[in-house]
């Protein structure tokens, strides 16, 4: 019944032997105990699971963990380099751009993926880049000024 | 010494953990061992339960146990209770109907708890509870407030026949009516406050476990005040010892108040870990969180404004039908009474209000708190009425504000509440500048040539943080105290760990806090740690909720810490060979007066700790300290509020083109911190006012809007940036002159918006648009007033 996966995760090498079944968040946060990245909704709504797969931000929640073999996924723990914050977490830090922190992994990848394919990017285009995104702390007015201020610090 | 903490904007020192995925949030909890559960739920809003099948799921794979409302029973679980006793105008107290953890033989809402299946996996769980065979005999349903005391309207609690739970009125009503009678002109609206899903991005989840060898439990569970958790769940529901349960509330994603309350979930986990006697954990899906977390709002309300020929407010009268739900949820009672009559004058001088409020029981979720919790629906009643009187009169919408704003404090209203400081007109003088609203007219104008309508809105608040005193909320039927508990730890090393009974789920506390011991302690803030939610590591709590944190909370650390520098003048003095009373104390500094002999609150720690040259006959060794603040009165926070808006008449689509707020907090800890709190308030009150709305079927009593693509959440894309501002007239009555932000923004911002949209569409003879302004609602409104020209 169980399937056998493999793929990489932050760099490193994993293995796991599966419940066909078992999402890719589920794998993450249950198997390999990586728990920053959240489940706030079971329709692919509020981007809360985000992470990057290949390089480009997925809701994990909507993928199952077979769909990932041989793949490259990163989660918000596999970012910063050294303890030295990706520009990204550094902008919202700067900029309050999280509150209860929830929400904040998910919109940390797809901001990092947005500023990659708009890199000069407007606030609308930031708006409409977040649309996946659901914040209920900050109003999204800090979360726009980080991701601008982000998008200027990855140019550099 | 560096310059003051107070009044900075440090960045927080939770953020590195949660910007790095070190959040630890009680979903990331595992206990050793752990099973999962999972809570079949009703699929109907009224039905009596004939019989239920348990067998085929306890025998279904790795399930471990499945309970029901008669195994609580039988076991004498008790019900839920509510935590505010509301006596009616009969002088009868309210209708309390039983609430239990799982249904006992009716279920009443879709959603309602109907039995627990406890399995080794998640999906073991699942899978078994879908063995479960309940039949169940269909009944009719009320959902709607307006229907409920219908003659012939669905019964919800046999001991509420008329579906009523009180009659509730404040107010002078003779002189009311008197005034209403000598009045030039009435002011009268009909409105409904939609019911709203609170939608705390992290759901609602538990993991209980029980230690038979010490007879203890320890329940992780999401709650914005763990020690009102335990003690009711111990006090009234399990009969448990409070010693013996230990709530942690470790980060927790988000509350808006919906984590305030005793959930029957918590209560059955942490029965059931002690029955299984195995750890068990389980989280909420987003459609049982959209089903079963307290609801908000929901109010039917006539309002009616009397005024004289300048425009001056003679009286209001209001009366309001209030949705409670099905079962009366932890302060459920107390919001659209306690927390909204009693905010009718708002910042103005009307001299006699009455108010009457009818809550009823329908075949819903439970109404309770959500941000804000009575003072939005009470802003938006009187910031209705008074910009419409204004249109009718012909006055200024600013100016009619100004004739009848409270002027001098103290201010005694005739809703009970004592204003002890404000500056209304100097509020909304900033945010009428701050949102140039002198030059709307001209882009109106502008506006109009691309064929758009252009609105602008006003809404000047009055909101009531921080319950109290204790005992005047008791003669008001609350059933706790609303103090806060704070313990100060000097370590001997001169660093610092906080205990504070508020707890923190986005506000900041861990820096804010921070940042006044730290100040006073004159410590870098890094040496200064806040511990929060957890029963086991601090002495009492009453959690976060109202707004209240740093005015309840924060008052009482800074009364802590009043005790930690009287005791350190003590041991400087001995130190420093003088006497207590030639003792000064400036920010981490004990100096004898007159002289450059000083003792930094370290080298005093460390004397404490290390008591060899210490006057032990008289003083205790340590340096730890804890307090407990009752404030005196609420704080008043208040602001004006300005939102304008272009709407698209073709289809109806309303754009938030500014949005300006300009917030007395009193004195602000952090400027950034307290932005941001506006921010999010502003989102929840533009969501209410043009998004979101709850909708359940009026025959079935089906929930509609249970997910996120039928329940409309602000996106980022819906929203402006904000214009905010601050003033600052510090509340008198505590310390560090605070009143609280968070629910501001929430309160403000409903009226805001939609006196926007009414005043873009007045010109086409369009008097009131109702929440959630859907471009739907407002292309019907454009439609109609078309039709009728």
């Amino acid at each position: 019944m169980d399937i056998s996966i493999s793929m990489t995760v932050n760099g490193k090498a994993v293995a796991a032997t599966l419940d066909p079944r078992t999402l890719l968040v589920q794998l993450l946060r249950e198997h390999l105990r990586l728990t920053g990245t959240h489940v706030g909704c079971d329709t692919g709504q509020c981007g809360a699971c985000t992470v990057h797969v290949n390089g480009r931000a997925v809701k994990s929640c909507n993928v199952l963990a077979a769909q990932v073999q041989g793949a490259k996924v990163v989660t918000i723990e596999g970012i910063a380099a050294d303890g030295e914050l990706h520009p990204m977490q550094a902008a919202f830090r700067d900029h309050h751009g999280l509150q209860c922190g929830f929400c904040t992994p998910g919109i940390v990848m797809n901001a990092i993926d947005l500023v990659k394919q708009h890199p000069n990017p407007s606030e609308e285009t930031v708006r409409a880049g977040l649309e996946g995104n659901f914040c209920r702390c900050t109003g999204y007015h800090n979360i726009v000024k980080a991701v601008l201020a982000g998008a200027a610090a990855m140019r550099r | 010494m560096d310059a003051p903490l107070i009044g900075k904007s440090v960045k927080r020192k939770e953020d590195y953990r949660f910007l790095t995925g070190g959040g630890r949030f009680t979903d990331d909890v595992t206990a050793p061992g752990q099973a999962h559960a999972f809570f079949l739920r009703s699929p109907h809003a009224h039905a009596r339960i004939r019989s239920m099948d348990l067998e085929r799921a306890r025998s279904a794979p790795g399930v471990v146990a499945v309970f029901s409302g008669d195994d609580l029973a039988q076991a004498k679980v008790g019900g839920l209770p509510c935590g505010w006793l509301i006596t009616g105008v009969d002088g009868k107290p309210m209708k309390e109907p039983p609430y239990p953890p799982l249904a006992q033989g009716k279920v009443r809402y879709v959603g309602d708890r109907v039995a627990v299946v406890i399995a080794d996996t998640l999906n073991q769980a699942k899978d078994a509870a879908e063995l479960i065979e309940v039949d169940y005999e269909v009944l009719p349903a009320v959902v709607k407030a307006a229907g409920a005391r219908a003659p012939g309207a669905p019964v919800v609690h046999d001991m509420a026949p008329d579906n009523t739970c009180y009659v509730w009125a404040l107010g002078d009503k003779g002189a009311v009516e008197a005034a209403f009678k000598s009045a030039h002109h009435v002011t009268t609206l009909e409105f409904i406050n939609n019911r709203l899903i609170p939608n705390a991005i992290e759901p609602r989840a538990a993991v209980a476990s029980y230690s038979a060898g010490d007879d203890a439990y320890t329940l992780y569970v999401t709650s914005q005040n763990p020690h009102v958790e335990r003690l009711l769940m111990t006090a009234f529901v399990l009969g448990l010892p409070e010693h013996k349960v230990r709530v942690i509330a470790p980060d927790v994603g988000g509350g808006f108040g919906s984590k305030i309350y005793l959930y029957g979930e918590e209560v059955v986990l942490t029965w059931a870990s002690r029955r299984i006697n195995r750890p068990v954990k389980w989280t909420a899906e987003r459609i049982e969180s959209f089903q079963s977390d307290a609801h908000g709002r929901d109010h039917v309300t006539k309002a009616e404004l009397a005024l004289d020929k300048s425009g001056k407010f003679l009286a209001m009268r209001v009366t309001t039908t209030a949705n409670m739900g099905a079962y009366l949820s932890t302060f459920a009672s107390c919001i659209p009474t306690i927390l909204y009559a009693t905010l009718l004058a708002g910042q103005y001088t009307t001299p006699a209000i009455y108010c009457e409020v009818t809550a009823v029981f329908t075949h819903t979720a439970p109404v309770d708190a959500y941000r804000g919790a009575g003072r939005p629906e009470a802003t938006y009643v009187v910031e209705r009425l008074v910009e419409t009187a204004a249109r009718e009169l012909g006055i200024d919408r600013a100016e009619i504000r100004r004739r009848n704003f409270i002027k001098a404090f103290p201010y005694q209203t005739p809703v009970a509440l004592c204003y002890d400081t404000g500056d209304y007109d100097a509020t909304l003088t900033d945010a009428l500048k701050l949102a140039d609203v002198a030059g709307f007219d001209a882009r109106r104008k502008e506006a109009e040539k691309r064929g758009k309508l252009r609105g602008l809105g006003l809404s000047t608040y009055i909101e009531a943080c921080g319950i109290a005193p204790s005992n005047v909320a008791g003669a008001l039927g609350a059933r706790a105290g609303l103090y806060e508990a704070g313990e100060v730890r000097v370590h001997p090393t001169g660093t610092v760990t906080v205990f504070t009974g508020s707890h923190a789920h986005g506000q900041g506390h861990e820096t804010t806090f921070a940042q006044v011991v730290a100040d006073r302690l004159g410590l870098p803030i890094e040496n200064v740690d806040i511990v929060h939610g957890d029963t086991g590591r601090i002495l009492f709590g009453m959690g976060t909720y109202g707004s209240r944190s740093i005015a309840v909370g924060g008052t009482a650390i800074v009364k802590a810490l009043d005790k930690i520098v009287a005791k350190g003048k003590k041991i400087a003095a001995h130190l420093l060979e003088a006497a207590e009373t030639d003792i000064e104390y400036d920010r981490g500094t004990f100096k004898v007066a007159g002289t450059d002999k000083k003792k930094s609150v370290a080298e005093v720690a460390f004397a404490a700790y290390v008591p060899h040259n210490y006057p032990l006959d008289k003083l205790e060794p340590g340096l730890n300290e804890s307090a407990f603040y009752d404030p005196a009165n609420f704080t008043f926070p208040a602001g004006s509020h300005i939102c304008e808006v272009e709407i698209d008449p073709a289809t109806g689509h309303t754009r938030i083109v500014n949005f300006t707020a300009v917030d007395d907090f009193g004195k602000v800890i952090n400027p950034m911190i307290v932005e941001g709190q506006v921010h999010g308030g502003l989102a929840q009150g533009i969501g209410q006012a043009l998004l979101e709305g709850c909708v359940y079927d009026p025959q079935s009593g089906q929930l509609l809007t249970a997910t996120y693509m039928d329940y409309a959440m602000p996106r980022a894309d819906d929203l402006p940036s904000f214009k905010v501002g601050t003033r600052e007239t510090p509340c008198t009555h505590n310390p560090l002159g605070v009143k609280g932000c968070g629910e501001a923004g929430a309160i403000g911002a409903p009226a805001a918006v939609i006196n926007a949209v009414v005043d873009a569409l007045a010109p086409l003879g369009v008097r009131d648009v109702e929440m959630p302004a859907t471009p739907e609602r407002v292309w019907r409104a454009i439609q109609s007033a078309k039709s009728k020209k």
